[in-house]
């Protein structure tokens, strides 16, 4: 799983959540057998059970919400699905993520034409989310440093801000410095090979499959 | 010949300061220089002039060309500017991608932009970090590898804004031998005289955005009281 091509795995999600997603919702047995496809998926990858389940319970909250309600307005067996479609979908999405190292599945997913500024975003995000938690960390040491607590908060989140501004026009200047002229150049392309052609049109078989049998 | 050649630049921050008044400024070839002063003297500003990342009033000649909009792009080839800030510079994903990033750039093919990204980094001795992501490093491993983005364009001009800043006394000394053994002109901005002195034949004092006196290293410092023994 970790080593297959990330366009086959983005391409075997969007299968699968759309085959989740279409399920009729009276249909439990095409839920065990999507349930049971995923959990090959996990085997296959050897992601450890508990915590990625802990991950998809995050959801829950939002999920259990939208199931409560529509228990509440008669329709026990909607509410059901709801809950199904929406965990599996989670927990397909989070073994995608789990498998594939981010610059693979952006590039994964800038080749399959996702916008360019999108993936750009999200790179700049990965990139500098640590060198900005980690000045927020200083920040907040440097304050407690000096006995403050949390009633200076709103003003470090603002100056944090600002920094960040700052940082970002440091780090465009740079791109220029180097002959940045609006478009990033890729650098290597990845290899869709035959294995990874195998591993999508079985995941596509097997999917198709239940949609088809159940 | 002067690789840099600087007449009368003047340059007013947006907020009304006048940051750079009326600089005069030559580096000829081959030639490390260092450039002292103050903090907020303008020495900053005056190195984001020299590639058109400011744009003043007066003129900047790079190896003979003038710098201008149609210029610039072709000039920030021949002046490789390392950034006080490493993680401003290092914004790419891994660190050959990053020192490919210039070589991409000046159009090169992936083939050919690698192995000057490669070369550069066996350059600065930092072949064996290649395939990690910058965070991961430390403060004299950045340092490197920002250079190595530079040296990657091949250019004849290195620029460095205070290049020792938060390196330990081991990683300085690396620094100062890389630096010597590189035959680009050198412009180094610092605080670091002993840096300075090892390095720069010439020494440049910026006061309030002018050029106060320049020389020798240590005429310079005497002159300026320059020396932080108490």
């Amino acid at each position: 799983m970790h080593a297959r091509d990330a366009r086959a795995k983005i391409v075997a999600l969007l299968l699968y959540l759309t085959a989740v997603s279409i399920a009729p919702v009276s249909s439990h047995t095409a839920f065990y057998a999507y349930a049971a496809l995923l959990a090959a998926a996990l085997g296959i990858a050897r992601l450890p059970l508990i915590p990625v389940l802990r991950r998809v319970l995050v959801l829950l909250p939002f999920v259990a919400t939208f199931a409560l309600i529509t228990w509440l307005s008669g329709q026990p067996v909607r509410a059901l699905a709801i809950l199904e479609k929406s965990l599996l979908s989670g927990l397909a999405a989070l073994v995608l993520v789990a498998t594939t190292p981010i610059n693979d599945l952006l590039r994964g997913l800038e080749s399959l034409a996702v916008p360019r500024a999108l993936i750009l975003v999200a790179q700049f995000l990965y990139r500098y989310l640590f060198v900005i938690s980690e000045q927020g960390q200083h920040m907040r040491m440097a304050a407690r440093a000096r006995g403050s607590g949390f009633h200076s908060a709103a003003g470090a989140v603002g100056v944090l801000f600002a920094r960040s501004w700052e940082r970002a026009d440091g780090i465009y200047q740079a791109m220029l410095a180097r002959g940045f002229t609006g478009r990033f150049a890729a650098l290597s392309a990845a290899r869709f090979g035959w294995l990874d052609a195998a591993f999508l049109a079985l995941t596509a078989a097997a999917i198709v499959g239940i949609r088809l049998a159940l | 010949m002067n690789v840099v050649q600087v007449r009368g630049l003047r340059y007013k921050y947006p907020d009304g300061t006048q940051a750079l008044d009326g600089i005069d400024f030559d580096l000829a070839e081959g030639e490390c220089v260092a450039l002292l002063g103050a903090n907020g003297s303008g020495k900053t500003t005056f190195v984001l002039h020299l590639n058109g990342l400011l744009e003043g009033q007066g003129s900047i000649e790079i190896c003979g060309m003038p710098l201008n909009r149609r210029t610039a792009a072709a000039i920030r080839t021949k002046i490789g500017l390392v950034f006080q800030e490493a993680d401003e510079q290092l914004f790419m994903p891994t660190v050959l991608e990053d020192v490919a990033f210039g070589p991409l750039n000046l159009g090169l093919s992936h083939e050919q932009a690698l192995a000057r990204a490669r070369k550069a980094l066996e350059q600065v001795a930092m072949g064996s970090v290649m395939h990690k992501a910058p965070y991961h490093l430390s403060a004299g491993e950045k340092r490197r590898v920002a250079l190595a983005g530079v040296l990657a364009m091949d250019p004849q001009v290195l620029v460095l804004d205070e290049p020792t800043t938060s390196l330990d006394p081991p990683a300085q000394r690396d620094l100062i031998r890389l630096l010597r053994a590189l035959p680009q002109a050198k412009l180094l901005v610092t605080h670091d005289l002993a840096f300075a002195e090892a390095l720069a034949s010439r020494a440049v004092f910026f006061d309030h955005g002018r050029v106060a006196g320049q020389g020798a290293v240590r005429q310079i410092v005497a002159q300026f009281d320059w020396t932080s023994n108490a």
